[in-house]
């Protein structure tokens, strides 16, 4: 078995830096909070840095288990940076709620740690730990508040469904391996391209139950009806983290594991699962549409937007071509750092007037809060997909990859999802604008979370002004 | 290696213990029940595992089943815990009662 240690250096750090140094501080350190929250800030900054370093180190470790390099140690940063905004954000938030616990903190890096496992998998036994690393860390945190019943029914309702989609995932692991006698992805990609499946069947009923796996994972169509009522009842950092990094991580997994799976241009059973994952993608973007029109809370209202979000992502894999998966990497981040932006700036909001998540609290807001407002407002364009924001860049992407492998009526769907979308997001900045405000409201300062929200909007502008950036660090995998 | 029982049999019985578990999950409305089919659901997977496993002779099958148990057992401390905080706040672990949001 080799190992290949500088490449695996960063899933080496957080782990150590998680389960040995943490739970020690922890353990023996009282009234600690601060400490921990900068230890684990510290620990993501150290393994993003050992991610940047290692990017060229390419190849595999751990007996061919975990890939290394480029793609994974792109992911490695994304979620490192995910995980200290979110905590920038986190903590100024429950603060206020009197809240702030250092297992916080904890969890978060552990849901990093299993996010992190997710993106570097080869074997669908690292993918299954990393996933169930990542959701068992999400349910506790979805129920952080815990004397708060809506913060509690969110982390059940995220707890049932999320267990009985485990259920339906390991299920369809264990077909792929009776297919193709192998929890490799080269091997059971060589399995399915060159047709020589032990059991065709199996294979089959094992792609199906893996895409019911995904399509949970990301709150697509026809298993997001938890994502609304998640989202909705847990703490709005929480929200932040796990709408934007947790989707991220399932793209950044399912991605190679669909390109093993389902790989182009072999025909057959592939072609229909390709046609429908598709109709998935179609139905998920304009039931998430719709249906987030019809919202008065704001929250939900980004809720409902993160699953039409989901069906936009899963045209990448849809088409299935290099280009496509380069379009979900770009997407991704730009997906990340708007709907991270707009769930904090809600999440401030929120502790400014108690249960401010209504739209009617947003009225006047760019009278109270210009700078506030701004942002809110370039997020919403950058969802909406409006130049030149980062959105922008990442639907002209996938729309272009699903054209390119000849989904047209799929691109048109999405286009007229997208025309409906705009309804809602500009909804709001009327609101923040044209509108005056129904009283004089106190302010806060936001403390911590405004880094959090001043790096996302600036992340989303350079990514929309110089796409390039990012498509020239993708193009060298 | 047994030859005595063919491999169907396995995977007939674990499908059907799946179905089980789904049904449950489906139908039944006390958060216990209903993490009880989980668990039922995740066996019959480890059934499969198991019996793929030993027909092909490649001991990753087996090994994998580890995982399953570890981690059924981590959300079990996890799920308890929850549905225990629940009880606290609504003196209910019915779920059709926590309906605060739109289900």
């Amino acid at each position: 078995m080799n190992i290949d240690f500088f490449g695996s250096l960063p899933l080496v750090a957080i782990w150590l830096a998680l389960g040995a140094i943490g739970i020690v501080i922890q353990a023996f350190v009282r009234n600690n909070t601060k400490l921990v929250f900068g230890y684990y800030v510290g620990t993501l900054a150290l393994t993003a840095f050992l991610a940047i370093l290692s990017s060229g180190a390419k190849g595999s470790s751990f007996g061919g288990m975990i890939v290394l390099g480029g793609y994974a140690a792109y992911f490695d940063v994304l979620f490192c940076g995910a995980g200290i905004l979110a905590m920038l954000a986190a903590r100024p938030y429950l603060d206020r709620l009197n809240a702030e616990l250092d297992e916080f903190y904890t969890l978060m890096v552990s849901a990093v740690a299993g996010m992190m496992l997710m993106a570097h998998a080869s074997n669908l036994v690292v993918l299954f730990v990393g996933v169930e690393l990542m959701s068992i860390s999400f349910y506790v945190m979805a129920g952080f508040l815990r004397t708060d019943i809506k913060s509690v029914e969110s982390a059940l309702k995220y707890f049932l469904l999320g267990a009985f989609a485990t259920g339906f995932l390991v299920y369809g692991m264990a077909m792929l391996y009776g297919g193709t006698g192998s929890l490799d992805y080269v091997e059971i990609g060589k399995a399915v391209s060159n047709g020589t499946a032990t059991y065709p069947m199996f294979l089959a009923i094992g792609t199906v139950l893996m895409a019911a796996g995904l399509s949970f994972k990301v709150a697509a169509f026809p298993f997001h009806q938890w994502a609304p009522d998640v989202y909705d009842g847990a703490p709005t950092v929480v929200t932040a983290f796990m709408s934007t990094a947790g989707k991220a991580a399932a793209f950044s997994a399912f991605n190679p594991v669909f390109a093993a799976i389902m790989p182009d241009g072999v025909g057959g059973i592939t072609d229909t699962m390709r046609l429908a994952l598709a109709v998935m993608a179609a139905v998920t973007m304009l039931v998430g549409n719709i249906t987030a029109i019809a919202q008065t809370s704001v929250k939900r209202m980004l809720a409902f937007s993160s699953v039409a979000h989901a069906g936009y992502l899963m045209m990448g894999i849809v088409a299935g071509t290099a280009y496509g998966h380069s379009a979900i990497v770009f997407y991704l981040t730009a997906y990340m750092f708007m709907q991270m932006g707009s769930f904090v700036i809600v999440g401030y909001l929120e502790r400014e007037q108690g249960d401010g998540s209504d739209i009617e609290n947003y009225s006047g807001l760019s009278k109270q809060h210009p700078m506030l407002a701004a942002m809110m407002a370039m997020f919403m364009f950058s969802l909406a997909g409006i130049p030149p924001f980062a959105g922008f860049f990442g639907k002209y992407m996938l729309f272009y990859a699903a054209i390119q492998s000849g989904y047209t009526w799929l691109t048109i769907v999405a286009v007229a999802s997208s025309v409906i979308s705009v309804y809602f997001y500009l909804g709001l900045i009327v609101k923040m604008y044209f509108t005056d405000a129904p009283g004089k409201k106190t302010t806060f300062a936001t403390g911590t979370a405004g880094f959090t929200i001043a790096i996302c909007s600036v992340a989303i502008l350079l990514l929309g002004i110089f796409p390039w950036l990012l498509t020239n660090i993708i193009s060298t995998w | 290696m047994p030859t005595s029982i063919p491999l169907d049999y396995y995977l007939i019985l674990s499908a059907v213990l799946f179905v089980t578990g789904v049904v449950g999950v489906i139908t039944r409305r006390n958060a216990i029940v209903i993490f009880m089919s989980i668990e039922l659901m995740l066996n019959a997977v480890n059934l499969s595992m198991v019996a793929f496993s030993a027909y092909s002779g490649d001991i990753a099958g087996q090994m994998f089943v580890f995982f399953i148990m570890a981690v059924a057992a981590a959300e079990a401390a996890v799920g308890l815990a929850i549905v225990l905080s629940l009880f606290r706040n609504k003196q209910t672990v019915y779920v059709d009662e926590v309906n605060l949001m739109k289900w």
